[in-house]
């Protein structure tokens, strides 16, 4: 009983058993056809959304460098996945080198019901293709957001945000004007072996290592370039290092996201990847507070559920959407997550230090 | 010899705001530099810290040519400073703060941060013993949690001095320590800074327009003028200097 009592006290325990919640509950949902195709596709770009909204939380927010370039990351990683499902992996899997898990007959093994057959579904189909295409997506992303982080990362403020905006936009003109990746039209046909369950999991993984970096002497690294530069060099730290790091492991995740969405919706074309797409990541970070992890999955579900609601409405979509970014901004200019400071300030603080206390 | 400067320059455009300073300080020292304001006092912590680049002439610190190290390459070697007008990481606690200065001696890598294994527990453990340790020095372990910008005036600048002191530094450069301090708290600052390089065996330069506090402490004064060195020596012998009292002390000195 002790034991079971300590367990649930560590923290990553608790996050794990959260998470095994979420995913039976979507799971069983979907099993029992409670969501249709719409919402389906809406549940799992909402969870690739999250994982983009902290990504690049850890850029802008914790380490306090205007990224407007996420959108061209997130191509790299999508053109990756589309080029490994649709030239490569046919003849990978011909060749032996990724085995083959789709249209195999699944049996449960460890004579498990057949209850949880669902569940070995949703993983298996292409699950290995679209293993491999999310790490390269997102390492390949992380190599380009580290050639550019070098250069880019000595501007500061708005120019930071210019030169990333530019990068972005490069990235996807290269996209848009090589044949081989289909120009304009892009490449149709992914097969879709992102499910909702590879989705949650891969956002779970994303939100877990960027609130554990944050919390670690790297993430405090980062903290304090954004606090001051000049003071974070004099406390011995290598800011410059850190920028880059922090853009590096963002553009990973980005280019995963990228992968994802390739793999939920089919396709990738270069319009996706606008500049647009930057800023809609942007308005969730910023909507749900820059430098709060639950923030950027608070403001990711917003947005999502929002462009999701007004898709019917598409006339007055932007209208909406342009009022809410406005209320936000003038009622909780922090972000969502100051509603839990709201709250808090009526909550008595439990050992609050005596400010009457002599100091010394 | 822990510092030597020879011949150090740093020129602004066409402004020669620190010219052919030569500094030589001894392993152990508390010295101070003092001048009018702006006699390039604060140019010469820049160029010795490595947040400015030095225009011509050179630093030797602890044996190695440090001229054209960048200012975390510095610290690392063993030099921490605190600033004039406080620096310190504003909207983070008090623990953090200190925290982010341990990072120096932090050897865990991004995999064990990413993933919170390996040395992550143990280290950070390590990390916040340390920094509960510096804290109880300056009487900071109460206000831990506290944001670092809600601290009082007093209890700020000791806190970035705490910061300075978690680098593990050598020798220690404070900027104006007592600016805007009352009397009794500058005096409680002199014995707090005589006892720190005792107990942590800290070369000290400081620099300070608090007379009492200089003459008090120091042993070993710099003073400035014009961006020149115009004397060095015994509190005594900056006294009795004839070009001091010209350019800075005037008829204050009694």
């Amino acid at each position: 009983m002790m034991k079971t009592n300590a367990l649930f006290k560590r923290r990553w325990f608790v996050a794990l058993l959260r998470s095994f919640i979420l995913l039976i509950v979507l799971e069983l949902l979907i099993m029992f056809n409670f969501f249709n195709g719409f919402w389906v596709l809406t549940i799992m770009s909402l969870f690739t959304n999250i994982i983009l909204a902290t990504s690049l939380n850890l850029i802008n927010g914790f380490t306090g460098q205007f990224s407007l370039g996420h959108a061209g990351f997130m191509a790299v990683g999508g053109y990756t996945a589309a080029v490994l499902a649709l030239n490569f992996a046919p003849s990978l899997i011909k060749a032996g080198i990724i085995p083959s898990l789709h249209n195999v007959t699944l049996k449960m093994p460890w004579g498990l019901p057949d209850m949880f057959l669902p569940f070995a579904k949703a993983i298996a189909p292409g699950g290995i293709v679209l293993l491999f295409s999310l790490l390269l997506g997102g390492i390949l992303a992380a190599l380009m957001g580290f050639l550019i982080g070098l250069p880019t990362l000595r501007l500061r403020g708005d120019y930071l945000a210019i030169a990333t905006l530019g990068f972005g936009e490069i990235i996807r003109l290269t996209f848009l004007n090589i044949n081989y990746l289909g120009s304009a039209s892009g490449m149709p046909g992914i097969p879709q072996y992102a499910t909702v369950m590879s989705c949650v999991v891969v956002a779970i993984i994303t939100v877990y290592a960027i609130s554990n970096v944050v919390r670690s002497t790297h993430g405090r690294a980062m903290l304090a370039v954004r606090e001051d530069e000049t003071a974070a060099q004099t406390v011995g730290i290598n800011t410059t290092r850190y920028k880059v790091t922090a853009f590096t492991i963002g553009a990973f995740f980005a280019g995963v996201a990228g992968a994802l969405y390739a793999h939920t919706f089919y396709l990738v074309n270069p319009s996706i990847f606008s500049l647009l797409k930057s800023i809609d990541v942007l308005v969730m970070v910023v909507l749900g507070g820059q430098g709060s992890i639950g923030g950027s999955i608070a403001g990711a579900v917003l947005v999502t559920i929002l462009n999701a609601f007004l898709s019917n409405f598409p006339e007055i979509r932007m209208i909406v959407y342009s009022v809410v970014l406005v209320m936000m901004i003038i009622f909780m200019p922090h972000g969502l997550l100051t509603v839990r400071d709201l709250f808090a300030r009526f909550r008595p603080k439990a050992g609050e230090p005596d400010n009457a206390a002599p100091d010394r | 010899m822990l510092l030597q400067t020879d011949k150090l320059t740093k020129a602004f455009g066409g402004l020669i705001a620190v010219s052919t300073v030569g500094m030589e300080i001894n392993p152990g020292e508390l010295a101070g530099m003092i001048g009018p304001n702006g006699a390039g006092k604060t140019t010469v912590f820049n160029l010795l810290t490595g947040v400015t680049p030095v225009t011509s002439g050179s630093i030797h610190f602890d044996g190695k040519d440090i001229t054209a190290l960048k200012a975390h390459q510095v610290t690392a070697l063993g030099m921490a400073r605190t600033f004039q007008n406080i620096r310190l990481f504003k909207d983070l606690t008090v623990l953090d703060n200190i925290r982010i200065a341990c990072h120096l001696h932090t050897k865990y890598g991004l995999g064990a941060g990413l993933s919170h294994l390996g040395r992550y527990a143990a280290e950070e453990k390590e990390i916040e013993t340390k920094a509960l340790s510096i804290l109880s020095v300056f009487n900071l372990d109460r206000r831990r949690d506290e944001i670092a910008s809600s601290l009082p005036y007093g209890a700020q600048r000791r806190l970035e001095i705490a910061r300075a002191l978690a680098t593990d530094p050598k020798l220690l450069l404070l900027d104006e320590p007592a600016a805007g301090m009352n009397p009794q708290e500058t005096m409680e600052l002199m014995k707090t800074i005589s006892w720190l390089r005792d107990k942590f065996k800290l070369t000290i330069l400081l620099i300070e327009h608090d007379m009492r506090l200089v003459m008090g402490i120091c042993e070993r004064i710099y003073v400035l003028d014009y961006g020149q060195l115009i004397a060095m020596g015994s509190p005594a012998e900056i006294r009795g200097d004839r070009r001091v009292i010209e350019a800075y002390l005037g008829e204050e000195v009694s």
